[in-house]
């Protein structure tokens, strides 16, 4: 389980949040869904170790850790992937680092499979889309050795297709690879398709304004009768705070 | 051929014709001003004369290149993994660049001797200081969110180096050694003129001298070519070392 208790951080006058907590079940995937501005990226500044925290706990299975950089996988709306490498030697950069390459080429194969990359796994990543770049950084998050993953905006720069697509890519290789997941995101809908649990955030400073647990039925539909409701009663409540 | 290449053709024949016809039209002597045909006569007859000076000098140039880089690449590295290191030694890169090269020249020549060592130096100086000053800007230059990511990843300042900021920073690196390699000649022929027995610049001053102003052109001639196919070279190292651009 991941648990963030009483997390605070400040800059100067600003105070971003006091006594943050949220917890993660281990396997569940949580999505964190607040305005633009609200203070979700410095709390993944400080869950990475980018910032220091000024107060609070943070701990992963038990053990209560500084940061979990070095202890999560993390992606972002950028698939940062680098120029110089093809897509397959981008993908394989976790294993490449961490010495462990035993049967990562073959992970890394079968998942440029799944994902539809396979016969591009030579290509430099300027001659492929932007698409197919993003789910390239996603096999990249999966070599990571760690279970916890953390996704930032993750597909928020995709057009509607690809996203779709990717986000059921996403599901499953979650349930597959058994990797508990949180996520921020101002996409509402991608939240509901997509987590067990969404959390509402307010700004200044942020905090939970509502928990919304999900069946756990999977895949969902955003045409839902059921999801369509939550959706627009988030969006309001979103609203309000502007 | 290009429009570029047309123009530029074209305003290089303009002012050699101009030049030629005011020298044979005005008859000036040649002594003060050779005709353009004159000179290309010089630098291509001449040629045995030319040739083993500039042999002498190509060589101070290549040495001082790699003095240079063997200086500006762990300099660089060392000012960017050390910010402390940066700040303690950046007056001192600026004032090796604000002392003009031509008064260090005499007092290289009286300590180094007049063989081909000062020379070498003279052009290293010169050229040292864009090459470490481009791999520095280039390795500052790496975008945040890599640096984060391989932070993420776990790697270490060696692996960090090696797949990310050294590839990032390599076009700048280049652009840094083009700039070196075109002042180079600077060094060696003030280090030649101040005091040798072979080298361009030694043979200009001689020519000089003997007002053989033909060979002094057929000189600059030689100097420019060289420069001009060190650049052509750096341009095609850069094209082989940032292979990732031929790619796309």
């Amino acid at each position: 389980m991941l648990s963030v208790v009483d997390l605070k951080k400040s800059f100067g006058d600003l105070t971003v949040f006091d006594g943050f907590s949220l917890t993660v079940p281990r396997g569940g995937f949580t999505a964190l869904v607040g305005p633009s501005g609200c203070g979700k990226s410095t709390l993944f500044d400080v869950l990475t170790g980018v910032v220091a925290k000024d107060n609070g706990e943070i701990s992963w299975l038990g053990e209560t850790v500084c940061h979990l950089g070095k202890k999560a996988a993390y992606m972002q709306q950028k698939d940062l992937l680098l120029p110089w490498l093809s897509l397959l030697d981008n993908a394989l950069l976790p294993t490449r680092i961490s010495g462990r390459n035993e049967g990562s080429s073959e992970k890394a194969l079968y998942l440029f499979h799944r994902l539809g990359l396979q016969g591009f796994e030579h290509y430099p990543p300027r001659k492929v889309s932007g698409g197919m770049r993003q789910r390239c950084a996603l096999v990249r998050t999966l070599m990571f050795e760690h279970e916890l993953v953390l996704l930032d905006e993750p597909l928020s720069a995709l057009d509607a297709i690809t996203r779709r697509s990717l986000q059921s890519h996403l599901l499953l290789l979650q349930s597959e690879f058994e990797k508990t997941i949180l996520m921020i995101t101002h996409d509402v809908e991608e939240a509901l398709l997509l987590a067990d649990e969404v959390l509402v955030l307010t700004p200044f400073p942020m905090d939970v304004r509502e928990r919304i647990a999900l069946d756990s039925s999977k895949p969902r539909k955003g045409s839902e009768q059921g999801l369509l409701e939550i959706k627009e009663h988030v969006l309001e409540e979103l609203q309000g705070e502007l | 051929m290009t429009r570029s290449n047309i123009i530029s053709l074209t305003i290089i024949l303009v002012i050699l014709s101009t030049w030629e016809l005011a020298c044979r039209g005005l008859s000036v002597p040649d002594f003060i001003l050779p005709a353009p045909t004159q000179i290309l006569g010089v630098a291509i007859f001449q040629s045995h004369i030319l040739l083993p000076h500039a042999a002498v000098t190509a060589l101070e140039i290549v040495l001082g290149i790699f003095l240079a880089l063997f200086i500006a690449l762990p300099l660089a590295t060392v000012m960017f993994s050390h910010p402390s290191i940066e700040q303690a030694l950046s007056p001192f890169l600026v004032v090796s660049q604000a002392i003009p090269v031509f008064a260090l020249a005499p007092l290289l020549v009286i300590w180094l001797g007049y063989g081909i060592a000062s020379k070498v130096l003279m052009a290293a100086v010169i050229i040292f200081f864009p090459i470490t000053v481009s791999l520095l800007e280039g390795y500052k230059n790496c975008g945040t969110e890599y640096v984060m990511l391989f932070r993420l990843m776990g790697a270490g300042f060696w692996d960090t180096m090696r797949l990310l900021y050294w590839p990032w920073a390599l076009p700048f690196f280049f652009s840094g050694l083009k700039v070196g390699v075109t002042v180079a000649t600077i060094g060696a022929v003030i280090g030649e003129w101040v005091g040798a027995q072979r080298g361009l610049g030694y043979l200009m001053i001689q020519a000089n001298a003997r007002l053989n102003v033909d060979m002094v052109f057929a000189a600059i001639l030689w100097l420019s070519a060289m420069g001009l196919a060190m650049w052509v070279f750096v341009g095609f190292m850069e094209r082989k070392f940032i292979y990732w651009n031929r790619w796309s």
